[in-house]
Parts: structure tokens; sequence; C-alpha cells
């Protein structure tokens, strides 16, 4: 279909010629191979992406397997990577993605498809009036840290070269600018040091505030290797929840939320107590330890732990593994996402320095990144307070520097606003128009309230994105569509600083450009009045001609990538930065000399005291609310959303209490509560979690008002972020996105409305954006995909009353039930009672129950198990808990690369354990036998044996019913 | 001593079962005669739409035969018109101008069938339908000509619309209301009877006024002629829009009449020897066209003849059953939504089931069933006990009451006796 919407060749940037330009012409056979870079966390696994060619002549993904050459990954991808040839698929592109230009005329109003050539000369014209109107710092970009770095370098060039701006940020501020600045103040420049190979040589790994089992699951793959090769290797996690990653860890910290600086400093105090710190390594490379030792000395330890929730033996365990190392510590959002977050980073690095764990094999700091290319995005200085290859903004010599090289007369000094300074002076009125490239600002900023209110106030929100649904895009008056995975063309840096090329397998979806080609496209634009008659500044051909003048800034860097060229990783793969001119292969591991990144060449240690959470829980708002990911989704889920099956394995939005908490709120699981904080309310179901302790809930980042919402005072809820506070790093100006204080009730709706329906191919998806418009009718509402393969929607409401006749209506229509579709249908109006069954062959295939809603449970398997139905069909309508007939259970899918249910996995666990002679079943026999059920398990289900995501979850199984059978 | 006398005036279901259960309590208390103005014997007039369907013989739908009014020693004078009463005398005066004393008088004279009156509703051709002359004079027209037209979409009417249609002829059936069976039927479970009795070849004309039957060359009546201008061909018409009771004799001999001999709770009249059942009387406003009522009314009626007099008759509830082999329609009760009232609804698209309970102030008023009418006496049984059903609401769409007596609480013992014990 793009084939006919292919724009005219005058144009630039078009599909096909990008395509050439970048090699990927159609090849004379069916089926062509491209290797390229996942593009979901900053593990970045290399993959190799199978596309066949169509009847039209154009490429068309078919597969994606992990490549086995890639140093991230050596073959293995984890449940989201092994799915990315499914998200491209043809029927999910015409349902979420933008094919065409888009402009709104008027807020609310539908979106006008248009011309790019008439798209550019709107947003152009608004920006440009804007400008002049008020100078260059009334606009902005929020761009992302999924940009490749050559879209990223051109777009920080148009904004501090062109525009005269530093108001360009990005989504990486959310995510890891705290390690950022750590780094620059604990070892002087933006370096990770360590690389992913250390895990092969640590003695201990220390895992704090991060869940890689789900959130890194390939390198959590790498790091269970290492146990199997090394036994004696100890995995300590820190987390507040008890997640899969610390069940399976051999000393588990689970803090309370916050307290990380107080168990660094505590952990420094239990080292020096014991004589475990590294006093030549502290004398000789380092500086700053005599101020941090004061604040060590000072501080009370029983305070410390008491503060942390931690007792001493735990902790003194920690310390001294810590100390033993070699150490690698792998950290993510919980240390990073916090108002004192670079305190928090740099606390964890004063332990490195002190026990000298760095700059050795398998020791050292190393930050995992939630994004596939936040580091190139640091490279290119493409944010508000940064300059090209690591130059500061701040400092007048890398300002002129970059000046001249970009060819203007100077850098403007003032910093830029970050990202939620950003948004405030939206609000305030102060930044006017801005142009929001590859990110959802509208789900994943803090206090949200305030972020649609500084949307729906700016003169212009320009939105560039591949997916034209997210919650952002009904604020946009434009829309850019742009090309994404699988389509582009460039670089990103992964955690470990290695450079992968990314490359396109197919062409753009219908008219998409390449990001950078929009942004040059724009700027030229903006030449013409801002530049008349000057030699432009952005004369690039295509991806690498960008790249090469990134490049150019890079020389004499610590981040120097002057030997490496496109050449290079197109034939000796990846390659980590340092690279510099006559280097033949990338540095794996820095400060091996132990020299650092200050101009004394010494580690820095910081002194931070340790400060309170932003947002306090007190009597009012006791408990606390924490964030992070799912298994099988990423981030604001505009990709990962967009398959049912990714679903499976939480299927719908929740917010996980401990058992005692649920207990004492009365509370079961799937019922709602009330989850209030000092900025918001939103219902929400209840999950009962072994995960949390008492006092604190988790909700998972992913479930935006595109997923869940309901009415809420001055309009509808917007998920987990309406309840963090703007609260900012003073350093690193990231928000504390990962707790908030909440106050708990139980919430009792009586009006309850469950649906699931299977749906038509390749409709659910657009189905599910329809339905979304009417949440903000009841109190509570989500409307999720599942299934395999046939998808379905679930639709869940609740409210006091019954909605508008109209309303529901429209809403059973949308789900394929409809006045004029055949169905049993049942209705008693006084009660608000309407049921209604969709039957496919003497199979359920929808269900809608309104009202009363307790057979959702066994309609619901009967959906999903697509069995024919025992019984007169009329009590399907029934209702009540109680199916009127024989339904077979169903349970949620565990292993969702092989369509696994947990029922089926634990009943093979029994009968593998219930086969054994007793004695093997003692249990000093289990960790011996577990590995071996495991791998039955693997072999007769087929279950963890593919992307292995599962498989801390099938230990946990395994390990469960060995202590059930003693 | 010499028993006192007890004449019946009507030899249908109403009288005779009134007999049944008179003989039942006092057997010999009565000399009794019956006076019918057909030829035949008791038979069930409820059954002549099987007859004509041709799915019963006229034999099939005797009730009670010559033997059995030998047998109990009852005189029967068939063919025979009882033409006046004189209460002061109390005698009777029948056709032949003989007359009769009684002691008790039991007035069943049943109904007439409303005739419209337009032109040409004498014509050769033109029916009623009624009684087993009609049927006969159906069946033979059936076998000799093409097109019917049945005046009427109620219960009668389209049971010999239908009955007519398996005879092989061309049936459209002409009402004036919005949808068939209005009275006993709602819009929904109309227009769904209307759907299915089309797919078995019948036409209609809905909210169709009949204003002339127009004759053929032969004399016999060949068209309807409708107000829209429309003419309709048809050999044979019946008209089968509503009865009227047959009050002419109570009248004649000064008994109140309204819409039916006025009869209260022992179903007697003004005159404490007269009593009246079926659908000749009138009970508390009510005159009842369907047969439960009448047997309810015969049951309360023998105590009290009986001399018993336990028992009273407080009204029934209404149920409609169509007699149309494959389409089951149900209505009981106050069946139509109205302020105050509140309606559960169901249906199944697929099978064509529909139905809708009708409740008010937690009691059942009303069912209209169409398609599968398993429940609809457990509904007809809870309408006319008047019991509070809060406790069945969610579930008594779903569950027939034997289900429900054991899974909630026995709707039979749950409830207060019967009104009329």
């Amino acid at each position: 279909m793009s084939g006919e919407k292919a724009s005219p060749p005058h144009e630039p940037g078009t599909q096909a010629s990008l395509l050439e330009a970048s090699g990927a012409t159609p090849p004379p056979g069916p089926v062509h191979e491209t290797r390229s870079t996942c593009c979901y966390c900053g593990v970045g696994c290399g993959v190799i992406i199978e596309s066949t060619l169509g009847d039209d002549g154009r490429l068309r993904i078919s597969s994606v397997r992990g490549d086995p050459e890639h140093p991230a990954n050596f073959g293995r991808l984890c449940s989201k990577g092994s799915t990315l040839a499914q998200t491209a698929a043809p029927e999910i592109a015409r349902q979420s993605r933008g094919d065409v230009p888009m402009i709104r005329h008027q807020r609310g109003s539908p979106w006008v498809a248009s011309s790019w050539s008439d798209a550019m000369d709107f947003a152009s014209a608004r920006f440009l009036d804007i400008l002049s109107r008020f100078g260059p710092d009334s606009v902005a970009l929020y761009i992302s840290g999924q940009l490749l770095t050559e879209d990223y370098y051109l777009f920080n060039k148009l904004a501090k070269a062109l525009l005269g701006t530093n108001n360009i940020d990005t989504n990486s501020r959310l995510c890891m600018s705290s390690a950022v600045s750590g780094y620059k103040k604990s070892l002087g420049a933006d370096s990770v040091p360590a690389c992913y190979e250390d895990l092969d040589h640590a003695g201990t790994v220390f895992i704090v505030g991060a869940n890689p089992a789900f959130a890194h699951p390939v390198l959590y793959q790498r790091l269970r290797q290492a146990r199997q090769a090394n036994p004696s290797l100890v995995v300590i996690v820190v987390d507040p929840r008890r997640t899969d990653s610390a069940d399976e860890a051999d000393l588990f910290l689970q803090i309370l939320p916050g307290s990380d600086v107080w168990l660094f400093h505590a952990m420094l105090k239990l080292m020096q107590e014991e004589d475990l710190t590294d006093s030549g390594f502290i004398a000789q490379h380092t500086s700053g330890f005599r101020e941090l030792h004061e604040v060590i000395a000072s501080l009370e330890l029983d305070t410390a732990l008491a503060q942390c929730g931690l007792d001493r033996e735990t902790v003194t365990r920690a310390a001294r593994a810590f100390a033993l190392g070699p150490t690698l510590s792998l950290w993510c959002q919980g240390l990073n996402q916090s108002a004192s977050g670079t305190d928090k980073n740099t606390a964890l690095i004063n332990l490195h320095l002190a026990s000298g764990q760095i700059g050795k094999p398998g020791a050292g700091p190393l930050s995992l990144t939630g994004q596939p290319n936040a580091m190139g995005g640091r490279e290119v200085g493409g944010m508000a307070n940064l300059l090209p290859a690591h130059r500061e903004l701040s400092n007048p010599i890398d300002r002129d520097a970059i000046a001249r090289f970009w060819g203007v007369p100077a850098i403007p000094s003032e910093p830029g606003k970050t990202a939620v300074e950003m948004f405030e002076a939206i609000e305030a009125g102060t930044i006017r128009a801005v142009w929001i490239v590859c990110t959802n600002p509208a789900h994943s900023l803090p206090d949200q309230r305030a972020i649609h209110r500084a949307l729906a106030k700016a003169e212009l929100v320009i939105l560039q994105d591949a997916y034209h649904d997210t919650a952002t895009a009904p604020a946009a008056d434009v829309f850019f569509p742009a090309t994404s995975w699988g389509e582009k063309e460039g670089t990103v840096t992964n955690s470990d600083r290695t450079i992968s090329r990314v490359r396109a397998a197919q062409p753009g979806y219908g008219q998409s450009r390449h990001d950078w080609a929009i942004a040059l496209e724009f700027a030229r634009r903006l030449e013409t009045v801002l530049r008349p008659g000057a030699a432009t500044l952005f004369p690039y051909t295509d991806a690498e001609s960008i790249w090469l003048e990134h490049r150019a800034t890079t020389a004499g860097r610590d981040l120097d990538i002057s030997g490496l060229d496109y050449a290079i990783l197109e034939r000796d793969g990846p390659q980590q930065w340092p690279y510099p001119r006559g280097a033949s292969h990338g540095q794996k591991r820095l400060y091996e000399d132990h020299v650092f990144a200050t101009p004394d060449g010494r580690a820095r240690f910081c002194a931070p005291l340790p400060r309170a959470m932003a947002d306090p829980p007190d009597r009012r708002y006791p408990m606390t609310l924490t964030s992070g990911r799912l298994r099988d989704q990423w981030h604001g889920m505009s990709r990962t959303g967009t398959l049912a099956r990714a679903f499976a394995h939480a299927p719908r939005p929740c917010i996980d209490l401990c058992t005692a908490d649920a207990h004492e709120l009365g509370v079961v699981a799937g019922e709602l509560v009330r989850v209030t904080g000092r900025r918001a309310s939103q219902l929400l179901p209840a999950q009962i979690s072994a995960a949390q302790r008492p006092g604190q809930a988790f909700v998972a980042m992913h479930w935006s008002d595109a997923y869940v919402s309901g009415r809420a005072r001055d309009g509808w809820t917007h998920g987990p972020n309406d309840f963090f506070a703007r609260a900012i790093d003073p350093v690193s100006k990231q928000p504390e996105l990962k707790n908030a204080s909440i106050r708990i009730m139980k919430a009792e709706l009586p009006w309850q409305w469950h649906a699931a329906v299977l749906l038509e191919p390749g409709s659910a998806l657009a189905v599910q954006q329809r339905l979304r418009q009417y949440f903000k009718e009841f109190s509570y509402a989500h409307c999720v995909p599942f299934g395999h393969e046939r998808i379905g929607l679930e639709w869940r409401a609740e409210d006091d009353y019954a909605p508008k006749e109209d309303i529901q209506a429209a809403i059973e229509a949308l789900l394929g039930m409809g006045a004029e579709v055949g169905l049993l249908r049942y209705a008693d109006a006084k009660r608000g009672q309407r049921r209604l069954v969709r039957l496919e062959e003497g199979r359920v295939t929808g269900f809608s129950l309104a009202g009363e809603a307790a057979a959702e449970i066994w309609l619901r398997q009967l959906l999903e198990s697509g069995e024919e139905i025992s019984f007169p069909k009329r009590r399907l309508l029934a209702p009540g808990a109680n199916p009127p007939g024989q339904v077979a259970p169903r349970s949620r899918i565990l292993c969702n690369c092989a369509a696994v249910e947990q029922t089926r996995i634990t009943d093979r666990i029994q009968s593998l354990i219930s086969a054994l002679p007793a004695a093997e079943r003692a249990p000093a026999r289990a960790a011996t036998r577990a590995p071996v059920i495991l791998e039955c398990l693997k072999s007769e289900l087929g279950c963890g044996a593919q992307c292995g995501s599962c498989v801390p979850e099938l230990r946990r199984l395994v390990r469960e019913a060995q202590h059930a059978s003693v | 001593m010499s028993r006192p006398k007890l004449v019946v005036v009507g030899n249908g279901m109403a009288g005779v079962r009134t007999l049944e259960e008179l003989l039942k309590r006092a057997p010999e208390r009565y000399a009794i005669t019956v006076f019918g103005s057909e030829p035949h014997p008791n038979y069930n007039r409820i059954l002549l739409s099987p007859v004509l369907a041709g799915e019963r013989t006229l034999e099939d739908i005797v009730l009670n035969d010559f033997a059995w009014y030998q047998d109990h020693a009852i005189e029967l004078r068939t063919g025979c018109r009882v033409d006046a009463i004189d209460r002061s005398r109390r005698i009777i005066r029948d056709a032949t101008g003989a007359t009769m004393h009684y002691d008790r008088l039991l007035l069943a004279t049943g109904s007439l069938p409303i005739m419209l009156p337009i032109p040409g509703r004498e014509l050769e051709g033109v029916l009623a339908y009624r009684d087993i002359a009609d049927t006969q004079a159906m069946l033979e027209a059936s076998s000799r000509y093409r097109h019917a037209v049945v005046i009427g979409g109620g219960l009668l009417g389209l049971e010999a619309a239908c009955g007519l249609t398996l005879r092989g002829m061309q049936v459209t059936v002409v009402h004036l209301a919005g949808w068939l069976m209005e009275r006993q039927l709602d819009e929904t479970a109309g227009t769904l009877l209307r759907q299915s009795l089309e797919e078995r070849g019948l036409a209609f004309r809905l909210a169709a006024k009949t204003t002339a039957l127009e004759p053929a060359q032969s004399g016999r009546v060949g068209a309807v002629r409708l107000a829209s201008g429309e003419a309709i061909a048809a050999d044979l018409v019946v008209m089968a829009i509503g009865i009227r009771p047959n009050t002419a004799l109570a009248e004649a001999a000064g008994l109140p009449c309204r819409q039916g001999v006025v009869v209260d709770d022992t179903l007697q009249t003004y005159d404490p020897r007269i009593y009246a059942v079926g659908e000749c009387a009138n009970h508390r406003g009510q005159a009842y066209g369907l047969v439960a009522p009448l047997f309810e009314q015969a049951r309360v009626c023998a105590d009290h003849l009986a001399g018993l007099g336990r028992l009273h008759y407080r009204g029934s509830v209404l149920a409609t059953k169509l007699k149309v082999t494959g389409i089951d329609v149900f209505s009981a009760g106050h069946f139509q939504a109205d302020p105050g009232t509140e309606e559960i609804l169901f249906s199944d698209d697929e099978t064509e089931i529909y139905r809708k309970l009708v409740v008010r102030e937690d009691k059942l008023i009303g069912a209209c069933l169409y398609g599968d009418t398993d429940l609809g006496p457990w509904y007809q049984e809870l309408i006319r006990l008047g019991v509070d059903i809060s406790a069945l609401r969610d579930v008594m769409m779903f569950d027939d009451p034997g289900q429900t007596s054991k899974a909630v609480a026995a709707p039979q013992s749950a409830v207060p006796a019967p009104a009329s014990t």
C-alpha cells in the first residue's frame, strides 16, 4: 500500500531513494538478511532481520533473530526483541503507524491529512512567527533517547546553531541524567568505565535499583551464565521490591524507597569498621576522601539501617562482598529517577573508589540505560546543558569550539530548559512552541496534570513520531510521520559504549521519513529566513554524512572515535568507544591506568548527606508508590502495545500490594482500590504480590491513559505519572519518577462492566484507540488486547451508576456487539444489568457483562479455550461466578514464546516431583533436582526454552512446589 | 323426593367443565339438562386450529362424547337453542317452544364473533372462526380456492391463517394494529412472530383497515379492499377481529349485563338462582376469552352449585399461547411497560428467542415470551401469586422452577396459598 503513496521523486528523503542510498537495495533473492540493532532497552542487542520481497517489489520484514556475532547478546533475544518482526507487520502498521503528515487546524478537531510540503509550510511558518515575535528561547525541542545518533546530532545543531536556543532536551533526562552527573562528578567524564564482559570476571555483582530480569533480560541471562560458570559469584540485589532479579539473588536487600544514600554510606562505614577499604587506591587515585569520611563518621549506623529498613547482618554481608570483589555494580532508574539521583550515583561510585573496585576486569560501575541510544544522545550533546562530544554548555571554551566548528558566531550561553523545566516554561507561557520527537511526554513526565495543562497552553505543538496514537498525539497541531525500527539507517550506542549500526530492512511505512530527514527539511526552510544567502549549516545527504561530522567533534575527546567509520562497523561489527585514529579495536574498559578524567587525574569522592524523598510519606499519605517495568512491555508501549501477546504475562493494569496490606484494606485481587496522592487520585485494580513490602505499592510505568483511565476532578486520570512530583535533582535535573506518597482505600463501585471479545484480524488496535475516548465516561475504565492467534480486546469499566444508554451502546458496537449483531442478550435496566454473549458455532467469541459481572471468570475461560458449550446457551447469561456447566480452567500465560499457561507448568512440576523417590524430595536435594526439573519443563512444554525471560519465574515455581512437597 | 333441577344453557367447555366439577363434588345433587345449539357433544374449541391445520381430526377433539352424558344421567339437547328465561316462574323456553323448570340455571352461552360492519360482509365465503361449522367451511373452501384473507392478526386469526396456509391456500392477514397480537405481545415479539410467519409463506398488511369486501363475478367474495386502496384477492375471508359475550338471553331476562353477564366471586348473577361461567360472564369488569380462566370459574361455580360454598373466584391472570406448531408464543399479565414498571429482557438472535418480564414493586406482573415458552407457566404462577420476586430476579430469566426450587426457595411453597382457596 505504501508503494502508491510514495512521495514525488523531487522531494528529498523519499523512502526508495534513502533505502537505495544506504545499500538496502532490494536483493535478487526472495529472502534478504539485514544486521541491525534492537530498538528497545540499552543492552543494544544485535538482530538479524529477514525480509522478503513482496508482490509489490518492496521488502517486508518477515522474521527477526538474535545476531550470534553481536557482542551485546551473542544471538540471544528477550521476549520483547524476539517479537520485533511481529510489531513491524503490515496489519499492525496500518492501525498504529502514521502514514501521512497531518494538520489539526484547531485543537480538539480531527486531523486533516496533508502533503509533506503543506505540513512543513504550516509548521515552519508558525514556528518562525513565534521565533520572530518572542525570540529563540520561546521555542523548544523535546526529543528522545530512541533517536539514532545521527538524528540526535542534527536536532542538536538545529537548536543550538540555527535557532539559537539551548532549549533542546530529551527523555533521557528522565532516564540517565543522574548517572551522567554522577560519572562527571566522581570520575570527571560521562564515560561508563565497565563493560558487559566484566560480568564474566566479577566476583560480586551488585544490582541496585534495577530489575534486569525484566528490563535488561539478555544481560540478565549473561549474568545467569556467569553464575553457572563461576558458582562463587555473589549476586546482591538492592530493591524495595522482591523482583524476579531479587528473587534469584544470593543476597537481597529489600530497602525502603529513597534510602539508597543511607545504604551506601552504611556499607562504607562497615567497610571501614572491618578495614575492607583499599587505602592505597584511595591515597593514590582519589581525592576528597577526608570530607566523605567526616560524613560517614558522623553517621549513626543504627539510624542508617533504620532508614533503609535493613538489619546490620545483611548490610555487613553486602559490604564485605562488595569490598572483596571484583565488584561490578549495575543500576538503573532506582537510583537515577530521584531528586537526589546524583547523590545516589556518587555515593555508589564512592564504594567502588573506596574499595578499589574500578578499572580492572570484573569491576566498576556500569549504569544500565533504559533506552537504546541514551548514550548516543549524550555523546552528541543533545541536551539542554551539553554540547557535542561530552562538551559542557557552561564552559565558554567548549561553546567557542563548537561555534567555530559549526561556523556560527556563537552558541548561546544561557542553558536550555531541561525536560521538566521545559514543560513548566510552556505552562508559564515563556516557551510557546514545542517540537516533540519520538517521545510521549503526555505519558512519561511526572505530574501529568501539569504536562497536559502545558500542552494545552502551547501555541504550537509539533509531534514527530512513528506512531499516530500516542497519548501526546491529541495535543499536537502538526504530525510528522517518522520511519521506525527496521526502516532507519544510522548508529546507536548501548550501555557499555558499544556503537552498533541500525539498518533498514524494509522501506518506511507510508510517506514516513527518517527523523534526520524531517529535521533537515525543516532546518532548510528556516535557514532561508534566518540565514538568508548564507551557506547551509546542514549539507547532509545521508545518515553517514551526519555521523562523519559527529565523529569530527570527538577528536581528542574521551569518546574519540576518529578511527572509526561505517566501513569498519560493516567489516568488524560493533565497536566500543573510544576508538581513536590508529586504533584497531575499541576499548573494553576505561581507567585501567587509574587515571581519571578529572583535571588532576584523580577520581573524586563526593560526600552527599542523605536526603528525604521529594514526596515523603506522612500520616495523610502513609504508603509509598514505586513504579517500574513489566517483563514484556517497553516504555509507553507504542510498539510493544501493538502486540496482544505482549500482554499475556501482565494482562491488565493493576497496583501491586502485599498480602498484609490487601488484607487490612479488605481487598481481594482484582477489586478496585482508590489510590490518592498529593497531586492525583486514580482507581486501579489491586493485585496481591509477594514482591511488595508492607506499606509499599507498585504500578507498572507503562499504564498510561491510553490503556487505563477514568474521570478525574479536572478531566481524566493519566496513569502512574500523575502521582509523581515535579521535584528534580539539583544537578542532573532528573525528576523523581520512582517514589510518591499515597494512601489507598478500597473502592466499592456498584456498577461493573466486563467485556471481552475476539475481533476481526487487523482491527483490535483501531478499535482500542476508539474505545479510549470513552474512558473518562466512567470512574474507572481500561481496555487491553489479549490473545495469541486470534486477537481480542478486554474492556472493563466501573462506576457508581450505569452510563447513558447511547454511550453503552456505542461501546458495545465498537466491541462488535452492536444492535445489528446476532447475540444472546439480557437486560434489566432498573438494576443496570445488561449482558451480551456472542456465539459462533456454539463457541463463545465475545461477552459483555454490565452491572453484575461475576460470570466474567468462566465466560472468559470459555472464550479463551474456544470450547463448545455443553449446556443450554441461555444460561450463558445467568449471573454469578459459578459456571452453569463444565468449563475448563485457564490461567495466565507464563511463557510468551511458546504460549504455555502457568497451570500446565505447575501441573507438570507437580507430577515430576511426585514421580521422584521420597529421598530425592528431601530439602537437601532440592537445589540439585531443580535444574533437572527445569530442563524437563523446557524440553517437554517448551517454556523457557527460547528467549528465557520467564526462567526466573519457572525456577520460583519449581522452588515453591519443592517446598510444598516436603 | 325428586332432586332439584339444574339447567345448563350452553354445551361448551365452560358449561360442561362446571358439570364435571359439580359431579366430582355432589354427583347426586341435581337432575341435569344441558342445551347446546351445535349438534355436537362438548368438544375442545381450542383445538379447532389443529383440526384446521390437519394435525387433529374432529373426533380427536371431542371432550365428552354422548355416552358420557348418558353415564351421568345428564339429559343433553343438542341443536336446541334456549330462547327465553322466565325468572319469576323459574322456567326456560327452548327454540321448539317447550319449557323446562329449573331450580338452578347455569348460563354458559359463550361468545359471538364480531363481524365488521362493512359492505360485503354477507357475501358467500365470508366466515367467522368460532365453531366446527366454521372450520368445516374453511376446510371446504381450502380445497377449492386459492386466495384467503384473514382479517385480524390476533391469536385466532393467526391460527386460522396458519391452518389455511397448511391447507395450501395463499393467505394474507390484514391487521389494524402495528404489530401482530398486540394485546398479547409487545412489538419485539410481534415482529419476531411476523418474520417467522412470513417465512412460512404468510403475507401481512399491518396497520391496515379493511373498508369493504368485494364480490367476484360468481357472487362469492372476490377481494378485500383496504383503506389504502389496495385490493387483495380473496376467495375466502375469515373475520377474526374479536368476540363479544353472548348475553342476549340474559339481557332479555333482565339480568344485569355489562360486556357479559355480571357475576360475583361465586359466579352468581344478580339472580341467586342463576349462575354464569365462561366467555359470557363478566367478573369484576373482565370477560375472559381464554380457557384457563373458564376452568377456574368452573371449579368455583361447581363448588357453590354443590352447596359447599368454600371457593371464591378472584379473577385470572391472562395467559396466551399461540397454537401454531413450531412457533411458541406466550404472554401473561401486564406485559407492556409503562411508568412504574421495569422490564427485564432476554433475547437470542440466532434462535429467535425473546423474553420480556415486567416487574412492578418487586412483583412479576407480566411476561411475554417468544420462541421458547417453557418457563411460561411458572411465570404465570408467579404473576398470579403476586409474590415478591426480588430474590429470584437475577435468575428467573434463566432457570425453570424445578431448578429454582433447588437453587432458591421453592416458589410453590415459599408463597401463600393460592388466592382462590
